[in-house]
């Protein structure tokens, strides 16, 4: 494992804000750190980085203490509304960060170009749009081949392509071995491009696992929706004993044991029945159960 | 040392964008022009070249100019980062805190010192142009550069601390401006009135040389004017400090700095991005 926490707590006067929160990242790995808005996803990352410290619990960065020197030289991070001084150039700024990490200063040019602002380049970042500075944020993360990549909300502010091409560079990243851990309110993108979720409610983990285990420990029911014939609608709804939705949906709602028996039935009304949609729990909803839960 | 030169040369850029080396630059030309054009009259001494007679006004200026354009450099360097967001990140980057103060610390004693030497550069031109016997003062101005900028060095540590400390760039330039009007201006006045209500008791031979002695403004102050031939031309507190020996003036001036480094370096440690 190369980051491993286990039972970090950390309490602002009375508040507790993580309370014995403990999950581990290999290499290579990409988890989604999930939360609603100050359920402490934020605090957890900067404990990592050792931005703050934790009042109680450990941290291991690859056997090494969060914020010592050597697992900064190993560690990236990229915040939500990452932000550079307006004065210095995009160039500028990217190539003070490489000194920072002893790399050669001339692979600026390059990171830029990765992430698309080498047109960019040489204008100050005061004059840059939002997602401009966001891609800035994503270049200086990328410096180094970091060992383990602390991303908060990394694709806030950038639009769809750019998102994609976000998560394209992770991948290539993943595949190179680096653990990365990322937050997101975006739960759809995550869904298809992380391999675990954590979810974290009121500083309390309440999962952590992949999606199709979640899925399958939360058996939520599962819709099924159908069109009936026209005028058919009540018979159809009496013969399946489901609930009338308007004039022509019938709604039928089952557990993930019972849908292929339901369906069943539903063909066996033949031609009473236009058509039928399964709709399956989605991550939104994987993700209320959990965060409902750690607030009971 | 190369993340250190990183962050000065980064600094250095800013500050040259803000038009921070343009202001200082121009306000200590325009004060020394000012300066030299007074002293231009003449001033009665016998035997005193112009280059020591401008030396003396120079002493008097930098006390106010110095920390001044060291605390207006210094008083965002810190607060201004906490302020814009980009503290956490260069936090995460493998630099000690020590590193990045001092990058900083660089990058606006370079800029000081252009703006001394410009200044002075200039005052001292139009007093040897003036007068021939003016080279016999060079090494009086010569020390007063590298004591303005051990002043200067004081006072942006100062300002590292306020800024550290206010983490808000509108209340570190109320710190700073407060700290200036206290330490410069209100000081010596607090101690003339001492003085005069003392009459000559304990308070003046006792404890009077080393309040102004732990001041390092007034510090700089005797120590130009103590070594040079023109104490004629001082004013003020100054001509009671004659008692006090240029080497314990020397000895402050020269410790500062480091005093005010280390309040820099403790109170940047305490700042949780």
């Amino acid at each position: 494992m190369f980051l491993t926490l286990s039972q970090v707590t950390k309490r602002y006067d009375d508040h507790t804000v993580l309370d014995a929160v403990g999950f581990d990242v290999a290499a290579g790995e990409r988890v989604a750190l999930l939360g609603h808005n100050g359920a402490g996803k934020s605090t957890l990352m900067k404990i990592i980085l050792g931005l703050i410290t934790a009042d109680g619990g450990t941290v291991s960065v690859h056997g090494l203490a969060p914020g010592s020197y050597r697992a900064r030289t190993q560690t990236a991070y990229l915040a939500e509304n990452a932000s550079f001084h307006p004065s210095l150039t995009g160039q500028e700024q990217l190539r003070y960060y490489l000194r920072l990490r002893g790399e050669d200063p001339r692979k600026a040019a390059s990171l830029l170009e990765r992430v698309g602002l080498g047109a960019a380049a040489k204008r100050r970042i005061g004059t840059y749009s939002k997602g401009m500075r966001q891609r800035v944020g994503m270049a200086q993360a990328l410096i180094g081949e970091p060992k383990l990549l602390i991303l908060d909300e990394p694709t806030s502010g950038l639009d769809p392509v750019s998102r994609r091409e976000f998560y394209v560079i992770l991948d290539e990243l993943a595949a190179h071995g680096t653990a990365i851990l990322l937050s997101s309110h975006a739960l759809t993108e995550v869904e298809a491009r992380t391999d675990r979720i954590v979810i974290l409610s009121s500083g309390v983990m309440v999962a952590n696992d992949t999606l199709a285990n979640l899925r399958q420990q939360a058996s939520l029911p599962i819709r099924l929706q159908i069109s009936a014939q026209r005028g058919k609608v009540d018979e159809v709804a009496q013969k399946l004993s489901g609930e009338r939705r308007n004039g022509l949906m019938v709604d039928l709602v089952c557990n993930s044991q019972e849908k292929l028996a339901r369906l069943g039935d539903i063909s066996a009304l033949g031609p009473l029945v236009d058509d039928v949609d399964v709709i399956t729990p989605s991550l939104e909803d994987i993700y209320s159960h959990f965060s409902k839960r750690g607030n009971a | 040392m190369n993340k250190v030169l990183a962050t000065a040369h980064s600094e250095f850029i800013i500050a040259l964008r803000n038009r921070w080396v343009a202001i200082s630059v121009a306000m200590m030309v325009l004060f020394a022009l000012v300066l030299s054009a007074a002293g231009s009259a003449p001033t009665g001494a016998v035997g005193v070249d112009k280059l020591s007679v401008t030396v003396a006004s120079l002493t008097s200026l930098a006390v106010y100019l110095v920390p001044l354009v060291a605390l207006l450099m210094s008083f965002d360097a810190i607060a201004g980062e906490v302020e814009r967001g980009t503290l956490p990140l260069v936090l995460t980057y493998p630099v000690a805190r020590g590193e990045l103060v001092l990058g900083k610390f660089i990058a606006h004693l370079a800029i000081l010192s252009i703006a001394v030497l410009a200044g002075y550069g200039i005052a001292a031109v139009a007093a040897i142009a003036t007068d021939p016997n003016a080279l016999v003062g060079i090494p009086a101005l010569f020390r007063l550069f590298w004591s303005s900028l051990l002043l200067g060095a004081t006072f942006l540590g100062i300002g590292y601390g306020i800024s550290a400390f206010a983490r808000r760039p509108g209340a570190a330039a109320g710190l700073v401006i407060g700290l200036w009007l206290v330490l410069i201006v209100l000081y010596d006045l607090g101690l003339l009135a001492a003085i005069v209500a003392d009459d000559g008791g304990t308070f003046t031979t006792h404890y009077f040389p080393w309040l102004l002695l732990g001041n390092p403004a007034d510090a700089f102050r005797i120590y130009n004017l103590a070594v040079s031939d023109a104490t004629a031309a001082a004013a003020g507190l100054t001509g009671a400090a004659n008692s006090i020996p240029a080497i314990h003036a020397l000895i402050s001036i020269l410790v500062w700095p480091v005093i005010a480094t280390v309040i820099a370096w403790l109170a940047f440690r305490r700042v949780t991005p």
